[in-house]
C-alpha cells in the first residue's frame, strides 16, 4: 500500500492484525474489538500508520448481563474522514486496561473520568484520581448496579406517578430524610476526610521530579471553585514560584449533576430538554448532536426544511456562545463588562429569536428525532433576516474594531498561552482552541453532516495557537456564521417540519451510535448504546470543552498567574458541560 | 500610533453613550412605557438606551413561551367547570423529570376508573418548564402558562401545585395563546363534524 | 391598628406643618436605604447564572435597585442569589460563604435547582434544595426563571426587607450569632448536625444486612 493510501484509507484492523483485532460484529455496532494486552501496539499503529492522530472519545460502557466493562475509542484524522471505534473489553470484576496517556496525553481526564464513574483503572496513567466526584467517594455510579440514593425504578416512567399519584418529595421516603446514602455499619465521627491532601500531593510530585536537588518554597495557590474568572464553579490549585507557574491542576466536578446517569434511566425522548442544560449558552446544538445520534439509531432522516431550520438555529447558537466568549474574555482581562454588556446585547436579540420559534430562551428543548418541535413562523424568520442581513454583521464589525486593535488586548493575549499544532492535537482539543493552533478541522467540513455540504464558508484557522487567535478564529467564525445564515434564509423552503408522527415513545432499534457536530466550543458528540428498550443503555457525552480543559495545565507553565485567567477564558469552557 | 486601538475603542463607547440622547430626542416620550417604544428597543435597529424598566414595562412574551405548566378546563352553559384532563398519564409518563403526579378519579359504587383527576400535582421545585406535556397531551388539557411572577417565600407552602391551584379557565388559554387555541378549535370542530357527518342521520334507519 | 398600619402612619401632622416637615420611623429611612443598595455576591453556580448575568446585563440591568455593585467576595455581600444547581461537592463552600458574609443577610434561590434540587435532583451529587443548609428568604421559580421573574423575585425580596424593624432584627441582638456547621464529604455528604441520625440508620441497615444474611444463610 501507498502512503497516501494507508493515509486514507479506513484500515482493516481484522485483517491487519488477526491475532490481536477482530470486528465488532453485535448487532448494530461498528468498529473492533482489541485485545487488551495489545491495545498499546494496535493504537500506536493508528496513530502513526493509519493518522488516526486525534484521540476524540474514551469512555466506558457496563454490559453487566455479560459481566463485562468495554472501554471505547474514538479516534479520527485531522485531514478529515470519518470517526474510526475501537473497544476493549475487560472483566467487571477486574478491569484493568492499559492507559493511552503515553501515546495520546488527550486521554488524561477522560480516562480519569471513565475511573470514576466505572471503575476502570488505567495502568500507566500518570494521576489516576477521582475528577467528577471526591476522593472517598462510594462506589462507581455508573455501574449498572449502583443505586442512587434516590432510586425508584430502573428506567422511567415510574410507576408511582400514574394512575395512583400520591405527590410526595423524594426525601422523605430515604431514610436519612436527604439524598444521601452511606454503607452498612457506617459511623460518621470515625471517618478522616481527605481534605485535598491526594491533590496538593501530586502537585508536590511534579516538584520533586523536577528539581530533586532544591528545596524551593513554592506555594500553592486555589483559584476557585468560587471565583468571578472561573466562569462558575471550577477550581485550579496552582503551584507558584514567585509569580510563576510550576504546574497546575484543574480541579472540576463542583457542578457534577449526574446527567449520564439520568439519562440512562429517561426514555430516548426524555433526554432531549436535558441535553439543553450540558452547555446551556449553545442549548441548540446540543439538541442537534443528540437527535443526530439517535437518528443514526433509527435511520430516519428529517425533511428539508427542518434540515435548513436546523442549520439556522445551530449558527445563531455559535453566534451567541461567540459573543459571549468574547466578552468574557475581555472580562478576565480586566475590561470588566462593558464587551460583555455589548456582546450579551446581541444576544437578548438572539434569543428572542430562540424564544419565538421555541418557547424558551435558553432551554429550547427544540429538536426532535426525525424532525424539530415546531415549526418557524414567518413572524419569526423574518425577525432573523433583519438580523442576519443587517445587525449582526454591523454588529460584529464594531466589535471587531472595539477590540482587535486594542493594544492591551494585543499585549495581554499575543504569545501567551500558545499551543502548537502538534501539541493540540496530542491534547485533543477542538474547535476553536485546535484551529487558532493552525489544524483547519472542523466537523462541519471533515465529516459534513445534516445539509452542511450545501453551504459555501470557509473554516477559520489561527497560526499562532495563542490567545489572540483564539479571540480572531471566533471572530471570524461569527462572520462564517453569519454567510452560512444568509445562505440557508434564502433557501429555506416551505414543507413539512417533521419525518412521521410526532410521539412521545420512539422505537430505537438496538446498536450503538456516534453523532457529533461541530459545535461553538468545539466537537460536541453523543455516544449511545441502545438496545432495543426506551431507555439508553449507555449515554455518554463527549464534552469539547472538558476535553479542552486538557491542554489548560500545558498552556498556563511557565507563565503568570494573571495569564492563566485569560487562558482559561479563552477555551471558553461552560460548567454544565465539564462537569455534566 | 500607540494607543490608536485604545482610543477606537473608547470612541465606540462614546457613540453608545451619545446615542441614548439622540435616540431620545427623535422619538420623544413615547420612547418609554409604551408599548411602541418596547418594540422598538428589542427590534434588530435599536439604539441608544436598550433597558426594559421592569415592572413598569414588561416585555412581552411571545405566544410559545413556556413557564410552569397549567391544565385548562371550560366553562359549561350552566357555569359549571368541566376540566379537559382525562386522566390518560400521558403527560405524567412524558415528563422528563418526572414531576407529575396524577390520580385517576375511581367511581364509588362500581370501582371503575372515571376519565377525569381526582388530583393532580405538578411539583416546580422539580419541573424543568420543558413543555413536553403539553406537547404530547392529546385532549389540549394541559397548556404551558406564560405567567412568571411566581416568586415565593415558602416553597414547602407554595411550590407543590395541586389541581385547584392549576386549574385555569380556556378563556385565559385563549388570551395568551391565541393561534394554537384558535387552531385546536378549528381541529376539534371539523373533527366533530366529520363526525356527525360519518354517522347516519337518526330516524332513516330501516 | 395593625403592624403594618402602625408602620406607615406613625403620627399626626398638623396641616399647616405638612409642607415643612416629613415625619418618618427610624426603621422606614432604615430599610429604605437597606433594600436600595442590595449588593448581591457575584456568584454563579450553572445554567441559572447565565440568566442571572442578562440580568445585570444592558437589557434588564437591575442597578436600576441599586443591586448592580456585584461582589466577588462575601464580606462585602448582602445577597447571595444561589443561581443553579448545588451539588454535593460544592455545598462546604456555599456553606462556607455564607458563614462569612455579614449580617445582615439574605439569600434568594434561584431556580428550581436551588429551591428543591431541580430536574437532576433524583441524581446522586445533587442537594435537594439550598435551604436544607442555609436559610433561604426568597424563592423563585422556573428553570431558567427569565431575567424578569428574578426581578420580581429581587423585589419580592425588597418587600421583605421593608418590613423588618430594628428592634428586632437578628443582627442586633446580644445573642451571638451562630455560624452554620459545614457539611463534610465522606462516603457521601454529611451533615454534622445529623451524625446521630446517620449513625443509627446506618447501624439498621447492617443489622438488617445480617439477619438477611442469615435468613439466606438458613
Ligand atoms: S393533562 Fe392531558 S396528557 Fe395529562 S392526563 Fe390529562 S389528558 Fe392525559
Ligand atoms: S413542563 Fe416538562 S418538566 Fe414540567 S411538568 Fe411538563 S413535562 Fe414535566
Ligand atoms: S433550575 Fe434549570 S436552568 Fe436553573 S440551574 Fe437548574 S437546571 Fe439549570
Amino acid at each position: 500500500m501507498s502512503d497516501l493510501q494507508t493515509q486514507t484509507l479506513v484500515p482493516q484492523l481484522d485483517t491487519i492484525f488477526p491475532d490481536w483485532v477482530r470486528p465488532d460484529d453485535r448487532a448494530g455496532y461498528q468498529g473492533y474489538i482489541v485485545e487488551t494486552e495489545h491495545l498499546l501496539a494496535v493504537a500506536k499503529a493508528l496513530r502513526d500508520t493509519y493518522g488516526y492522530d486525534l484521540l476524540s472519545s474514551v469512555t466506558g460502557v457496563d454490559y453487566l448481563p455479560e459481566g463485562k466493562l468495554e472501554v471505547v475509542y474514538h479516534v479520527f484524522r485531522t485531514t478529515g474522514g470519518p470517526i474510526f471505534v475501537y473497544k476493549v473489553q475487560v472483566p467487571r470484576d477486574n478491569p484493568v486496561v492499559p492507559s493511552l496517556v503515553p501515546l495520546y496525553p488527550g486521554a488524561e481526564l477522560q480516562e480519569r473520568e471513565a475511573y470514576d464513574l466505572l471503575g476502570i483503572r488505567f495502568e500507566g496513567h500518570p494521576d489516576l484520581r477521582r475528577i467528577l466526584t471526591w476522593e472517598g467517594f462510594a462506589g462507581h455510579p455508573l455501574r449498572k448496579d449502583w443505586h442512587e440514593p434516590y432510586f425508584e425504578e430502573e428506567a422511567k416512567p415510574y410507576k408511582s406517578r400514574w394512575p395512583e399519584g400520591q405527590v410526595r418529595r423524594a426525601e422523605d421516603l430515604n431514610p436519612f430524610a436527604d439524598n444521601v446514602d452511606y454503607p452498612a455499619g457506617f459511623d460518621p465521627e470515625s471517618l478522616v476526610p481527605d481534605a485535598d491532601d491526594t491533590l496538593y500531593k501530586t502537585l508536590f510530585r511534579v516538584q520533586q521530579a523536577q528539581h530533586p536537588e532544591i528545596k524551593t518554597d513554592a506555594i500553592v495557590v486555589n483559584l476557585g471553585p468560587q471565583h468571578p474568572s472561573t466562569h462558575g464553579v471550577f477550581r485550579m490549585v496552582a503551584l507558584l514560584e514567585g509569580e510563576k507557574i510550576l504546574d497546575l491542576k484543574p480541579v472540576m466536578g463542583y457542578l457534577h449533576r449526574n446527567h449520564e446517569k439520568i439519562a440512562e434511566r429517561n426514555t430516548f425522548l426524555q433526554n432531549m430538554p436535558f441535553t439543553d442544560r450540558l452547555d446551556y449558552i449553545a442549548s441548540m446544538s446540543n439538541n442537534f448532536a443528540y437527535a443526530l445520534a439517535v437518528e443514526k439509531l433509527m435511520g430516519v432522516q428529517p425533511p428539508e426544511r427542518a434540515e435548513y431550520i436546523r442549520v439556522i438555529m445551530a449558527e445563531l447558537t455559535r453566534i451567541v456562545s461567540h459573543f459571549i466568549a468574547v466578552g468574557f474574555l475581555l472580562n478576565d482581562l480586566g475590561a470588566f463588562f462593558t464587551p460583555s454588556l455589548y456582546g450579551i446585547k446581541e444576544r437578548e436579540l438572539i434569543v428572542d429569536i430562540f424564544e419565538m420559534v421555541s418557547g424558551s430562551r435558553m432551554m429550547c428543548n427544540y429538536f426532535r428525532f426525525g424532525g424539530l418541535a415546531r415549526d418557524m413562523s414567518p413572524e419569526a424568520v423574518q425577525k432573523t433576516k433583519e438580523l442576519v442581513n443587517d445587525r449582526l454583521p454591523r454588529k460584529i464589525d464594531e466589535f471587531d474594531r472595539y477590540l482587535t486593535e486594542n493594544e492591551i488586548v494585543r499585549q495581554r493575549c499575543e504569545g501567551v498561552g500558545v499551543l502548537t499544532p502538534e501539541d493540540a492535537i496530542a491534547l485533543s482539543a477542538t474547535g476553536p482552541v485546535l484551529r487558532a493552533s493552525g489544524v483547519p478541522y472542523d466537523v462541519r467540513r471533515a465529516e459534513p453532516y445534516s445539509i452542511y455540504d450545501r453551504f459555501e464558508f470557509d473554516v477559520a484557522y489561527g497560526l499562532h495557537g495563542d490567545i489572540y487567535d483564539r479571540y480572531l478564529v471566533r471572530m471570524e467564525e461569527m462572520r462564517q456564521s453569519v454567510r452560512i445564515l444568509k445562505q440557508a434564509l434564502r433557501d429555506l423552503p416551505e414543507g413539512p417540519i417533521m419525518t412521521g408522527k410526532p410521539a412521545y415513545q420512539v422505537r430505537v432499534p438496538a446498536g450503538e451510535s456516534y453523532g457529533r457536530v461541530e459545535g461553538p466550543k468545539g466537537e460536541l458528540g453523543f455516544y449511545l448504546v441502545s438496545n432495543g428498550k426506551p431507555n439508553p443503555w449507555r449515554y455518554h457525552v463527549r464534552a469539547p470543552t472538558f476535553i479542552n480543559l486538557t491542554s489548560l495545565a500545558p498552556m498556563s507553565r511557565g507563565g503568570k498567574v494573571a495569564d492563566v485567567v485569560a487562558i482559561l477564558g479563552s477555551i471558553d469552557i461552560v460548567l454544565g458541560e465539564v462537569d455534566r | 500610533m500607540n494607543g490608536k486601538g485604545i482610543l477606537s475603542g473608547l470612541l465606540i463607547t462614546l457613540r453608545h453613550f451619545v446615542d441614548t440622547y439622540l435616540e431620545d430626542l427623535k422619538v420623544g416620550r413615547k420612547r418609554y412605557g409604551t408599548a411602541e417604544g418596547i418594540e422598538m428597543r428589542r427590534s434588530s435597529d435599536t439604539r441608544g438606551i436598550f433597558t426594559i424598566q421592569y415592572p413598569e414595562e414588561k416585555l412581552p412574551v411571545p405566544e410559545e413561551f413556556r413557564f410552569v405548566p397549567f391544565l385548562v378546563y371550560d366553562v359549561k352553559e350552566d357555569g359549571e367547570k368541566a376540566v379537559r384532563c382525562t386522566s390518560c398519564g400521558i403527560c405524567a409518563k412524558v415528563c422528563p423529570p418526572q414531576c407529575i403526579w396524577i390520580e385517576r378519579s375511581v367511581d364509588a359504587a362500581t370501582g371503575k376508573p372515571i376519565p377525569t383527576p381526582a388530583e393532580f400535582f405538578i411539583d416546580v421545585d422539580v419541573c424543568m418548564n420543558c413543555g413536553m406535556c403539553a406537547e404530547f397531551c392529546p385532549f389540549d388539557a394541559i397548556r404551558m402558562d406564560h405567567d412568571y411572577e411566581m416568586a415565593s417565600y415558602d416553597r414547602h407552602k407554595h411550590h407543590i401545585l395541586n389541581k385547584e391551584r392549576l386549574l385555569k379557565p380556556a378563556s385565559y388559554y385563549a388570551e395568551i395563546r391565541p393561534t394554537s387555541y384558535r387552531r385546536e378549535e378549528a381541529e376539534k370542530a371539523a373533527k366533530e363534524a366529520a363526525k356527525a357527518a360519518a354517522r347516519p342521520p337518526a330516524g332513516t334507519a330501516a | 391598628m395593625s403592624e403594618q398600619e402602625r408602620r406607615t402612619e406613625p403620627y399626626e401632622i398638623p396641616e399647616e406643618m405638612k409642607s415643612q416637615v416629613a415625619v418618618t420611623t427610624l426603621d422606614k429611612i432604615y430599610n429604605w436605604g437597606r433594600s436600595n443598595s442590595v449588593w448581591p455576591m457575584m456568584f454563579g453556580l450553572a445554567c441559572c447564572a447565565i440568566e442571572m448575568i442578562a440580568t445585570a446585563a444592558s437589557r434588564y440591568d437591575f442597578s436600576r435597585f441599586g443591586m448592580e455593585v456585584m461582589r466577588p467576595s462575601p464580606r462585602q455581600a448582602d445577597v447571595m442569589i444561589v443561581s443553579g444547581t448545588v451539588t454535593k461537592k460544592m455545598i462546604p463552600t456555599i456553606v462556607r460563604l455564607y458563614n462569612q458574609m455579614p449580617e445582615p443577610k439574605y439569600v434568594i434561590a434561584m431556580g428550581a435547582c436551588a429551591c428543591g434540587g431541580g430536574p437532576f435532583k433524583e441524581g446522586y451529587t445533587v442537594v435537594s434544595g439550598v435551604d436544607r443548609f442555609i436559610p433561604v428568604d426568597v424563592y423563585i421559580v422556573g428553570c431558567p426563571p427569565t431575567p424578569q421573574s428574578l426581578l420580581n423575585g429581587l423585589i419580592t425580596l425588597q418587600k421583605k426587607m421593608e418590613q423588618e424593624s430594628i428592634a428586632t432584627s437578628r443582627w442586633y441582638s446580644k445573642a451571638p450569632s451562630q455560624p452554620i456547621p459545614i457539611p463534610v464529604l465522606g462516603p457521601d455528604l454529611m451533615d454534622p448536625r445529623k451524625f446521630d441520625l446517620i449513625r443509627q440508620q446506618s447501624a439498621a441497615k447492617k443489622a438488617a444486612q445480617t439477619a438477611d444474611g442469615e435468613v439466606e444463610n438458613e
